[in-house]
């Protein structure tokens, strides 16, 4: 009797935990959509923001996140996999590897504004590359590799013995058997990490304050040759990010409609995080069960 | 593909300062079956893995001694590890298909060793496939998960994989103890039909299986080879006594 009443009592804690983070969650989402969904217009996606008169829109903004975005993850994912491979199946375990461990969990807690201030000293002046979506997009990789290398090393060591024994046992070579037979199996922990590192790109603020900086040149859409300065495509170019710009209206901006501003690029920002979630996961559905032939 | 014969001359494995395997010399003659039984931790797994040097894979494992295969010593440092396991197939106690559709489960390996015809593989597939006797079972579904076939039927995709580089040898390490008595039956009896073919080394628990199966015993205890024979001999009349008192259930 007393063991079960101390389970109702255990269970009772547990849902009512539960329900209250859903329900945060819940009020926090909904007090960003609620305030901010009315301001959301085709017109505010695209326009460009206003200094000091009502109207302004995010466009640049919203384009510079998705940007930045992409080039985090075209540094990020390759490197972060590659570490995470040598880490799981080639390095051995002696004091340098459990060192090299220990460096990544520390840098994966590392505060932001600090690889920031980092990003300004060494990426912005000491190489020289300015404030710029390639400065930003090197500081969030040394934001995001970490995550990405211990979550691959993970996922690669939760891939049962097993199958790499059986990839080894017909002749197949260590790189083709960690290719073809284990990173298959391993692939929904890896593109699940991947989406978790793109999701904190898109939140960040304090690491691209000094690094993408907090404006954004007049953009001409219409150019698209990476090497001029006023396309959008040009990686050397400061850009402003939405989670940025929310910072800034709400610190410093003048516009009157500021309040509006911040709240409706608030909820386009969490919309963004949540389509480009379930996006990727779809996505790495696809391929998995392209290489897996699974259901 | 022809079987080959596999001999092993004072063969000791450690881990670490641990022996697992103290100095073991046995003839594997060709298409023969032969069981090493013994109680667990005797040594006949880790002895069954450093037959086609799986057991590198464990760091602080080492092997001593020599393993002939035709006339080629497997140990010697310039062997190419990577291609003899090619020629040595390996099943394992529980099934592992790789997470792939069945035919590519077959497949993969003779494609990667360079035969890239369709035709070619397809063929490969059916007859791998027919070896083991799954061919019937699963021919209308070669595009589906390996993964969705029941345990005996995985098993014996995963003895048709092997077959499908054309190994010389098969190494089963308790290929039946996680199926059921309806699929070990049939385990059973592809190693029968397949040993007129290859060499086969099987690890098992089961003293039925193992008199069975196999032409030779072999009962290891504490890493020492205690008795080798034929395994009429070992089940009827063992000389030694600690091999009788395991066979007879006394212990282990």
């Amino acid at each position: 009797m007393r063991a079960k009443t101390v389970d109702r009592i255990a269970t009772a804690v547990i849902v009512c935990v539960a329900g209250f983070i859903i329900l945060l969650l819940a009020a926090l989402l909904g007090y960003l959509l609620v305030r901010g969904l009315g301001h959301i217009s085709f017109d505010f996606l695209t326009s460009a923001p206003q200094a000091l008169k009502a109207g302004g829109g995010i466009g640049p903004q919203l384009f510079n996140s998705v940007f930045l975005l992409v080039l985090t993850m075209i540094i990020t994912v390759p490197l972060g996999i590659g570490a995470g491979i040598y880490m799981s199946e080639y390095a051995k375990d002696n004091k340098l590897t459990a060192f090299i461990r220990l460096i990544v969990e520390v840098l994966s807690s590392f505060p932001s504004i600090v690889i920031g201030l980092f990003g300004l000293l060494v990426i912005v002046n000491t190489f020289g590359f300015g404030y710029s979506l390639l400065s930003g997009a090197l500081a969030l990789t040394i934001f995001n590799l970490p995550m990405m290398v211990r979550l691959t090393e993970q996922s690669l060591r939760s891939v049962p013995k097993e199958q790499k024994e059986a990839g080894l046992a017909l002749g197949l070579s260590r790189w083709k058997t960690i290719m073809s037979v284990m990173i298959p199996v391993a692939l929904p922990s890896i593109v699940t990490g991947s989406i978790l590192a793109a999701g904190r790109v898109f939140g960040e603020a304090a690491a691209l304050l000094f690094t993408a900086g907090m404006s954004s040149p007049r953009l001409d859409f219409s150019d698209w040759n990476p090497l001029s300065p006023t396309s959008p495509l040009n990686p050397m170019r400061p850009a402003e990010t939405l989670a940025v710009h929310i910072w800034k209206i709400n610190s410093e901006g003048l516009a009157p409609d500021a309040p509006e501003i911040a709240a409706g690029a608030s909820a386009v920002l969490v919309i963004m995080v949540l389509l480009f979630n379930l996006g990727a996961r779809w996505l790495g559905r696809v391929v998995y069960r392209k290489l897996t032939a699974s259901k | 593909m022809s079987a080959q014969s596999l001999t092993t001359k004072d063969l000791s494995v450690f881990y670490g300062e641990k022996q697992a395997v103290k100095k073991v010399s046995m003839d594997f003659p060709e298409r023969e079956v032969v069981a090493l039984i013994g109680p667990s931790g005797c040594g006949k797994s880790t002895f069954l893995r450093s037959l086609n040097r799986m057991n590198d894979l464990i760091s602080g494992a080492r092997i001593e001694g020599e393993i002939w295969i035709g006339d080629q010593n497997i140990c010697d440092p310039s062997t190419d590890v990577v291609s003899l396991r090619q020629k040595i197939g390996m099943v394992w106690q529980k099934p592992n298909p790789f997470h792939k559709s069945i035919y590519e489960n077959i497949a993969f390996g003779p494609r990667y060793h360079g035969i890239r015809n369709r035709k070619q593989l397809d063929e490969i597939v059916e007859t791998s496939l027919r070896k083991t006797a799954l061919w019937d079972e699963v021919k209308d579904r070669l595009n589906q998960s390996g993964l969705a076939l029941s345990g005996g039927q995985q098993q014996r995709l995963c003895i048709a994989r092997s077959l499908a580089v054309q190994p010389n040898i098969l190494l089963m390490d308790e290929p039946a103890s996680a199926l059921d008595p309806v699929s070990t039956a049939k385990i059973e009896e592809l190693i029968a039909e397949l040993k007129k073919d290859y060499t086969i080394v099987i690890v098992t628990h089961n003293m039925q299986q193992a008199a069975r199966v196999s032409d030779r015993t072999a009962f290891f205890f504490l890493g020492d080879l205690v008795e080798y024979d034929d395994t009429q001999k070992m089940f009827t009349n063992p000389s030694k006594k600690s091999t009788d008192d395991y066979i007879s259930g006394r212990f282990g």
